[in-house]
Order: C-alpha cells, then structure tokens, then sequence
C-alpha cells in the first residue's frame, strides 16, 4: 500500500498547491457559480455573507489538504473543515434554505476546481479525488443540515410535552388541566404525573379534566383517563371530567367504554361550578342597593 | 380525492396512526359525512389502527370514498401480516383483551360502523373492513 500512500500525498500537496496560488481566481470563479446557480437565495442571503463563508471555507480546505490525507475526512487534520460545514448548514437550516440550496455550497465548487485542475495538467487521479472530496463534504452538509433540523424537531417535541400539559389552579382546592391534542402515550404519561404532583402541591380535593381539545376519545384515550382519575382517587381527590361533546357522548356509547363511576360535566363551566359546589361555596351576584 | 379514488398509508409508529386519523377525518368532511358520524368513524379507526400496529406488527390502511349509486360514503380496510386472531368470535366480545387494554375496540368499532367485516388467520394476518355511509 506504500505506492498508493505516495501517490495520495502527491495528489493532497498538488491540491494544496494548487489552491494556494490560484486561491483567488478560484474563489471568484466559485462565487460567480453560486450567485448564478438557480438556488441561490438572495433574499436569505447576502453576496458579502457568501463571499465571505467562500473564502473561509477555501482557506480551511487549503489547510486540511495539505495533511496529505485525502480520502478520510474524519481525521484531526479535517477538523476545522468538518466544524465550518456543520456550523454553515445549522445556520443555513435556521435561516429556511433547503437542503439542496444548502448542499450547493459545495457542489458548486466543483466545476471550477475540476476545470482548474486540468488547466494546471493535474493527472486524471488528482481529478477525480478531488470530486470525490467534495462529493463528500457535499453529503457531509447533507447530514449537518439534517441534523439540525432533527435537533430543532425534538426541541419541539420537549416544548410541546411541557406547553401542552399546564395544571392551572381554579380556586382554593381546585385545579384544573385543560387537554389540547393527541393523547399519546408519551404526553398521558407526563399529564398524570404533573397531575397528581399539582394535587400534592396545591392540595387540591378536586381536579377537572377537559377535553375539550382532544379530537379523539378511543378506548386506550378512556383508559388514560379512567387510571388518571383512579390515581387522584387514590391521593384523596375527586376528578371532574368536562368538555365531552355530543359526538364525544356519542362514541363513547357505541363503543361500550364505562364512565358511570366519573364525574363528567359537558363543559368547563359547569365543573366549576360542580367543584364550589362539592366544597360547600356558592357563587351569586352582588346584591344592588 | 374523487369517488372511487383510493390511498393507503402505513401503520407501523403511533405518529402513523395520528397522521392516518386525521387523513380519515379530512375524507369524512369531503364526503360529507355529519360531524357525529365523522367521530365515529375516526374513533373506530384509531381502534383499528392501533390494533394493526400493536396485535398485528404494523401493516398499512387503504382509504376509499365510495358510492354505490344511492348513498355516499367512505371505507377503510386494514391489513396486517402478524400472528393472526386464533378466535374471532371471542376477540369481539366486550372485555376480552389479551394485551391490557379496556378490550372494547374491535367490538365498539364493529358498533361505530354500518359495515364491519373481519377476515383473520392464524399465522398469516388479519384484514378488516369497515364503511360508514352516509345516511
């Protein structure tokens, strides 16, 4: 393998070579391919921005080629430029490009470095290392770009949990948890437990569930909420459900599910009013004099 | 989507059957289905779906609008290739569950729909077929 190890560091210096006399020929031929290039988005962009993340990136290449290596874009020495393109394509992401206005950058300067190449009479295999190069870290920007996207999704899902499972507190010994969305697994799970930590916390004797927002009451949603009220049960309160909609009323019929030994009240109002109730408060206008 | 036309989407994650939901739904409004109806329809393939996904090891649903000349409406057949339902009779019965669940799914989905038809081998899958029509 010490002929093909050679030749490798012949191809790296030329490359290396090559990129730092004609650095800036090289940079302006690139810019002008990705101004014209059709994905190019100046409204997210400006050309100062571009040329300058250009002449960075070619200036870190310049660096790592001159490691001799190549073909592993994993190595130490490719550090600086792995950094660069992760940090590029996160912001691209945030800054709404698409992933192939994003994998441009690089793929883009692969007409102007080829052709610089034959000009200078490197040999075929110098040629197409350094395509391949590029088609790497083109697909490397793939990746950064997806990932960070992926990173800003499951952000999402953890601000969702939490938005979405809000315990509020009603009046002295009544709380309430208004469900909006799916009940998933995930979600109910976190919903009780912010439910029956509230009830410690406040020491609530009555809990209101609505669902009002929820679309979809199926049997594994009516399970959810039969464990959840058991569970308040069990910690000394008394759970309403309200906000079950004719419809909701309806289906829950057909499909058998049992809520005889629950509270349920068709809106939120109406709990409310069942809970001052059940304490022993009423509510009446101020009396006029 | 016209009449007659058909989709089918997959059923193998709990995000595929909120997504199959609410494809549901939107085709429910199309046909014009009454927003109690709609319900029904949804709740009972949220039923099935997740049967599909977790009895059956995931499988796909095919979406139809359909319309037989009189009335319009819309079907929904669910397929699976897992282990297959040893005993149809009994897993329709209220109560029977063999995974911990309420065990009232495929029976109140049988009540939520005007047709329901279920076709299961033990070894090769299950398919079942339900249409809610519009009255």
């Amino acid at each position: 393998m010490k002929a093909s190890a050679t030749t490798e560091a012949q191809e790296s210096l030329r490359l290396s070579d090559i990129l730092a006399r004609h650095e800036t020929e090289l940079l302006s031929q690139w810019i002008d391919e990705q101004m014209s290039a059709s994905t190019l988005r100046r409204d997210l962009m400006k050309e100062s921005e571009l040329r300058e993340q250009s002449e960075q990136f070619l200036s870190l290449l310049r660096q790592a080629t001159r490691s001799e290596n190549l073909k592993d874009t994993t190595r130490p020495e490719w550090e600086g430029v792995r950094e660069f393109l992760i940090d590029l394509s996160g912001s691209r992401a945030a800054q709404g490009f698409t992933p192939s206005e994003t994998a441009t950058f690089i793929f883009s300067l692969r007409a102007p470095l080829t052709e610089l190449l034959q000009r200078a009479d490197a040999p075929p295999a110098s040629v197409r290392a350094a395509t391949v190069l590029l088609d790497k870290l083109g697909l490397f920007t793939f990746e950064g770009y997806q990932k960070s996207r992926e990173a800003v999704i499951s952000r999402q899902q953890q601000e969702m949990l939490e938005l979405s499972t809000p315990v509020v507190r009603l009046f002295e010994g009544i709380v309430a948890l208004p469900l909006i969305g799916t009940l998933d697994s995930a979600r109910t799970q976190v919903v009780m437990e912010n439910l029956l930590e509230r009830i410690v916390e406040t020491g609530a004797e009555i809990a209101i569930i609505d669902i009002t927002g929820v679309p979809t009451v199926d049997t594994l949603v009516a399970q959810h909420l039969l464990k959840a009220v058991a569970a308040a049960r069990l910690m000394g309160a008394d759970c309403i459900i309200s906000g079950i909609r004719p419809q909701i009323a309806q289906t829950i019929i057909h499909l058998g599910v049992d809520l005889q030994n629950v509270t349920t009240k068709a809106n939120l109002a109406d709990a409310l009013r069942l809970a001052l109730q059940k304490l022993g408060l009423t509510v009446g206008r101020k009396s006029e004099k | 989507m016209p009449a007659n036309e058909s989709k089918e989407l997959p059923l193998r994650t709990d995000d595929d059957i909120v997504r199959m939901r609410q494809a549901v739904r939107s085709i429910a409004i199309e046909t014009g289905l009454s927003l109690v109806d709609q319900t029904k329809l949804v709740t009972a393939a949220s039923e099935l779906g997740r049967n599909t996904r977790i009895y059956g090891g995931g499988g796909s649903v095919k979406i139809e609008k359909v319309d037989n000349g009189i009335r319009r409406g819309v079907r929904l057949t669910f397929e699976d290739h897992g282990t297959g339902i040893p005993n149809v009779e009994l897993a329709l019965k209220d109560g029977y569950t063999t995974g911990g669940g309420l065990g009232l799914g495929l029976g109140g989905s049988k009540r939520l729909c005007n047709e329901f038809e279920i076709d299961s081998r033990p070894g090769e899958g299950t398919r079942v077929m339900i249409a809610r029509w519009k009255p």
